[in-house]
């Protein structure tokens, strides 16, 4: 799976700005979505550092709903490639300049008949604070 | 009677034979066999486990985790071998690799009713068993304590099956039992 940044984001002191990821999962894999709908399945989870912007919002896609070898019933996944969006407001006294919205993802793969244990990955967006 | 010995001594070689290829298919021959890296995990009620207690059995060693929806296809399985294959020197050991411990294993424990041991797995003993990179993957040793197969990720239940009865000794036992001596001499000699 790679993670990479959407891009440099322009954040205006006071305003809001909008972050994108872009996640790409292997063809024959998937990730559980952030909403798992079988319990003990671990979610897709994104986070960021509380500075220099502050996470007003995550926005995930919609997930697929399949069915695999080994689910009964169809699960809440994603495949291929996605986008997540970050709404963050951006503090009156930020500093200005570039800058780096650091986060962290955490997911977890399988494929059709196997797992991979669940993995911590840091996401880095560039700033531009005016 | 030397025709008997004759007929005997083919239909001994022909099963032999037979046992011998569907072993080769499925499980490693003994004499390629390595020893099961030892280990000391702790089971749900904190008892330190050594693998070398299991000598003398057929063990199968699976490591997997909750959060393993293939893992969870498996453990039926695995309950059903427990009981009917107990008795006859067998035994599945769970190995769990979650992270957060017996918090979330042992609810887990009781909610799929799991009536085999599963011990706390640790990354030093995974790396022993060639790093695990994923689940399930579960090791199939010999009374001797050696890796007669490795299955990796999701495989049919008749497989560990095929597995467990050649090293338990039954898939000879099955090739002798449909002609036994006393019927086989009352075939050749007519009676």
């Amino acid at each position: 799976m790679t993670v990479a940044s959407g891009g440099k984001v322009v954040a205006k002191r006071g305003e809001t700005a909008v972050a994108t990821v872009r996640i790409t999962v292997k063809p024959g894999f998937h990730i559980n979505s952030n909403t798992p709908n079988e319990e003990y399945l671990i979610p897709l989870r994104l986070t960021w550092e509380p500075k220099p912007l502050v996470m007003e919002s995550i926005k995930f896609p919609t997930p697929k709903q399949d069915k695999f070898e080994f689910s009964e019933k169809p699960l809440s996944v994603y495949e291929g490639e996605f986008v997540i969006e970050t709404k963050f407001k951006v503090p009156a006294d930020a500093p200005t300049g570039m800058g780096l919205a650091s986060g962290k993802l955490r997911y977890q793969a399988c494929s059709n008949t196997a797992c991979y244990p669940p993995k911590t990955v840091p996401v880095q967006i560039p700033l531009d604070i005016r | 009677m030397s025709r008997f010995l004759l007929c005997l001594g083919a239909l001994l070689l022909v099963s032999t034979s037979c046992t011998t290829t569907t072993e080769a298919r499925a499980l490693k021959p003994e004499a390629g066999r390595k020893q099961a890296p030892g280990f000391d995990l702790k089971d749900s009620t904190g008892k330190a486990v050594k693998l070398s207690e299991y000598k003398g059995k057929v063990v199968l060693l699976n490591f997997w985790a909750t959060w393993c929806g293939p893992c969870k296809v498996e453990i039926p399985w695995f309950i059903d071998f427990e009981t009917r294959y107990k008795d006859q020197g067998f035994a599945v050991l769970g190995v769990a690799m979650d992270d957060e411990g017996w918090s979330i294993v042992k609810p887990y424990i009781d909610q799929k009713k799991i009536n085999y041991r599963v011990l706390m797995g640790t990354d030093p003993v995974a790396q022993l068993y060639g790093g695990v990179e994923s689940l399930p993957t579960t090791f199939v040793l010999d009374r001797d304590g050696k890796i007669a197969g490795v299955h990796i990720g999701l495989v049919s239940k008749s497989e560990y099956e095929n597995d467990i009865k050649q090293l338990l000794g039954q898939k000879k036992a099955n090739w002798f039992q449909p002609i036994r001596l006393g019927d086989l001499a009352s075939m050749l000699l007519g009676r």
